[in-house]
């Protein structure tokens, strides 16, 4: 019997669902270092969760709950949280053609529209194809990123001394790391980084937690002040 | 209503009309190119002040700690193109282990 012929569009399919697969068990771990996270700082579960169905934006909902652990204000650990999901903007702006449709179905998906889902999508050359990488990653993260979440809340609620025994609270850190290193390949982004970070670590011992955080954003002032060198333009 | 109630309510409302500003207000019109520099590099300074915040911080006071051993061990994790489970891993361990032996 002759094998029932593969269309091309089923081999794009496939390999769409490939790209977005390995991004989606990338973000597994850090789901459950959210769920541990979000028990540490003394969230219900059901807020936890909320965040991740509700918010979900990976880096502000850990941003916003780091701050809540710290003991900062609502209106810190809210605007803190927002900053860091005004890329959605820009997100949105790149996707837009690619989301076409009636209203509803438009509000829909853009629940969807996180970093990875429009890095799938983007990576795409025709929109159906964009469409098509958008919607597979994103509900493949939402999903995982659900999942993950209660079971990192589950297995570290009340666990405090776990989570120091087994350095979890250093998996924040270098997962805020990561998502910045990609970044860092371009000298504008590099110095910001750098600037940000200073002007974090210097205010910390003067400003109530999530203060730091907020003002960082500042940062992206040195690149007006000392813009990068054309050399280093990269 | 708690603290954390008040503000996933924030964040659910203000996260959700950036994202569909693009698809259901801005069409396919573009940022201006000016505001659309400042957006793509906001997230660079964030992430940093996370990354440094989380690591020595705690609460008002600045705490040098495993933690900063764990953060460089993913800075050389990165550099090393380790993917994201393994750099997480990594950092964990690195601090886990400073702890074991301090």
């Amino acid at each position: 019997m002759i094998p029932a012929e593969v269309s091309d569009d089923e081999v794009r399919r496939r390999a769409i669902r490939r790209q977005a697969a390995s991004i989606v068990a990338a973000v597994a771990p850090f789901g459950i270092v959210f769920g541990a996270a979000a028990a540490t700082a003394g969230l219900d579960l059901w807020q936890a969760v909320g965040f991740s169905s509700l918010v979900f934006g990976g880096s502000s909902q850990f941003a916003a709950v780091e701050i809540l652990g710290d003991g900062g204000s609502i209106a810190s650990a809210a605007v803190a949280g927002l900053l860091l999901n005004v890329r959605s903007l820009a997100f949105g702006v790149i996707m837009a053609e690619a989301l076409a449709g009636p209203w509803w179905k438009r509000a829909t998906m853009s629940q969807l529209m996180i970093d990875e889902s429009t890095a799938v999508g983007a990576a795409q050359d025709e929109l159906r194809w964009r469409r098509y990488g958008y919607l597979v990653a994103g509900i493949g993260v939402f999903v995982v990123w659900n999942l993950t979440t209660i079971a990192g809340f589950v297995v570290f609620a009340d666990a405090g001394d776990l989570i120091t025994d087994l350095g979890l609270d250093a998996a924040g850190p270098a997962a805020f790391l990561a998502l910045l290193w990609p970044r860092l390949a371009l000298a504008a982004q590099r110095r910001t980084a750098c600037a940000g970070a200073l002007i974090a670590v210097v205010l910390i011992p003067f400003t109530p937690p999530g203060v730091p955080i907020l003002a960082s954003m500042l940062g992206v002032a040195v690149t007006r002040v000392w813009p990068p060198g054309d050399r280093e333009r990269a | 209503m708690n603290a954390a109630t008040a503000v996933l309510v924030v964040m659910t409302v203000g996260t959700y009309a950036l994202k569909s500003a693009g698809p259901l207000v801005l069409g396919e019109r573009t940022l201006p190119v000016r505001l659309r520099g400042i957006v793509d590099l906001l997230p660079a300074a964030l992430l940093a002040a996370l990354a440094i915040v989380s690591t020595v911080g705690d609460g008002q006071t600045i705490v040098i700690d495993a933690r900063l051993v764990g953060l460089f061990v993913a800075g050389i994790a990165l550099w090393r193109r380790a993917p994201f489970v393994v750099v997480i891993l990594l950092a964990s361990a690195a601090t886990a282990i400073t702890r074991l032996v301090s």
